[in-house]
């Protein structure tokens, strides 16, 4: 045992670097992912055809096929068609894709749950569309969507760890060079298990944080307890929540 | 590597079979991860309405730990910590575990919704315990969760190419391992993604429908 501690502590240096190799994939990921969802989920609400109906395709698309396959493809066939990326930029635009792809969905959804009286109002108030949509409808939205943008985010965090078969030094990589040096499993994959769980855990607090600040500017702040401050809210499942976003 | 054109036919007809024996693999892990993930999470669902704390906060970390921590992490290190088992049992089992914390969920969600008006009638009629629960609760509860169980399963379907990290050959590794033999990863990567979506598009299709019709 205190040979693996003597091993963690070897490798602790570059632990800070394999952290943020997978942060950059996460936030990076998850800018990408809210960019393609803004511009899908609109997209797909919108009533003519020629923008419905590829909006429609591409969201099918990268939810259909597998995060894995979608990696690997841009990683291995995309060079042979002349675009060379980095192996970050590889990970940050398939994960980027694929949860944006399933995000479009719950902004869809969200925009949809706004009440069709707040359209009216603003259109009674002669607000042009992007105004409108930008001071009464999206913040509204927003609040609605964070919870379930807070579950894709942990997603997103949970599928980085594929990067470490496309020759990336991240988190998962940091476990796997421990096992390396200590030979212990438990040990080394347990004290990574943890790392990603605190990693996912400062991220809810972080959507969770959002999630109050949304609502109190909409005027329906709550004033949290310490416990609903630093408990994981009982998360609703995103595919769930999609659905009951959509049909209220 | 692609002297004629980019798409080569004759590449792409000889994987195919290996890829379709690939998707079997595929498609039984996703079968034996889910009834393992329903039946699991249910016992996990009704284990945290037990009424102690003790019991209901070391369940919760754990399972909050499984739903936040990468299946890819979690599938190599149970590979690495149990040397003797077959690769395929070990993804099967660590699929539906990691699943049976999200199904939680949504028999927890499923539960809740249940009336309480239901339960009231059930004392009432002075229903011992497991009758109120195996013959009214459950059966209105599990009926919600349906197309969570479809959405799941779908989902379970398109992470089942993490399996290629244990060396069981499903679909996306069936590829590689052509690609890895004559170079040429462009037919049969696309092919295994064409698959996916040929499986899971209509697949999630039914289940918006099923969506409709049970709510």
């Amino acid at each position: 045992m205190s040979d693996d501690l003597q091993a963690l502590v070897d490798r602790l240096p570059s632990l800070g670097d394999a952290v943020l190799v997978t942060l950059e994939m996460t936030l990076g990921g998850a800018v990408l992912a809210m960019v393609v969802a803004l511009v899908l989920g609109f997209g797909a609400r919108t009533r003519t055809l020629w923008v419905r109906g590829p909006s429609r395709v591409v969201i099918e698309f990268f939810r259909g096929t597998s995060l894995v396959v979608q990696i690997f493809w841009i990683f291995y066939v995309l060079p042979t068609f002349g675009f060379k990326m980095e192996a970050l930029a590889v990970a940050i635009v398939a994960l980027g894709l694929n949860y944006g792809a399933y995000a479009a969905e719950v902004v869809r959804g969200s925009i949809e749950s706004v009440p069709t009286g707040q359209w009216e109002a603003a259109t009674a108030l002669n607000l042009a569309w992007p105004h409108k949509v930008r001071r009464v409808i999206f913040p509204q939205a927003w609040a609605l969507m964070i919870p379930q943008l807070a579950n894709l985010l942990i997603q997103l965090l949970k599928g980085s760890a594929l990067a470490f078969y496309i020759t990336l030094h991240d988190v998962y990589w940091w476990i796997d060079e421990l096992q390396r040096d200590t030979r212990d499993t438990f040990f080394s994959y347990g004290i990574g298990l943890v790392i990603y769980f605190v990693i996912a855990y400062i991220l809810t607090w972080g959507m969770n944080w959002l999630e109050e600040r949304a609502k109190r500017r909409l005027g329906r702040g709550t004033r949290p307890r310490l416990r609903d401050v630093f408990g994981l809210k009982p998360g609703v499942p995103t595919e769930i929540a999609r659905v009951q976003g959509g049909a209220a | 590597m692609n002297e004629d054109g980019i798409w080569n036919w004759d590449k792409a007809w000889d994987v195919l079979p290996d890829l379709l024996r690939g998707l079997v693999i595929t498609i039984e892990a996703t079968v034996v991860g889910m009834v393992i993930a329903s039946i699991l999470g249910l016992v996990i669902a009704l284990a945290m309405r037990a009424p102690t704390r003790w019991v209901r906060a070391p369940l919760r970390l754990v399972v909050d730990f499984i739903r936040m921590t990468p299946l890819l992490v979690q599938l190599v290190f149970v590979y690495l910590l149990l040397v003797d088992v077959p690769p395929l049992v070990i993804g099967f089992a660590v699929l539906g575990v990691h699943y049976a914390t999200y199904m939680s969920e949504v028999y927890r969600a499923g539960i809740e919704a249940v009336p309480p008006g239901q339960w009231e009638a059930a004392t009432a009629l002075n229903l011992p315990k497991g009758r109120t629960w195996f013959a009214i609760i459950l059966p209105q509860a599990i009926r919600k969760t349906l197309p969570g169980l479809g959405n799941y399963a779908v989902s379970m379907f398109k992470e089942t190419p993490f399996l290629f990290a244990i060396t069981v050959v499903e679909m996306y590794q069936a590829a590689q391992n052509y690609g890895a033999n004559t170079f040429s990863y462009i037919e049969p990567l696309t092919i295994v993604g064409l698959l996916f979506l040929l499986v899971s598009y209509p697949t999630s299709l039914l289940v918006r429908r099923m969506e409709i019709r049970l709510a």
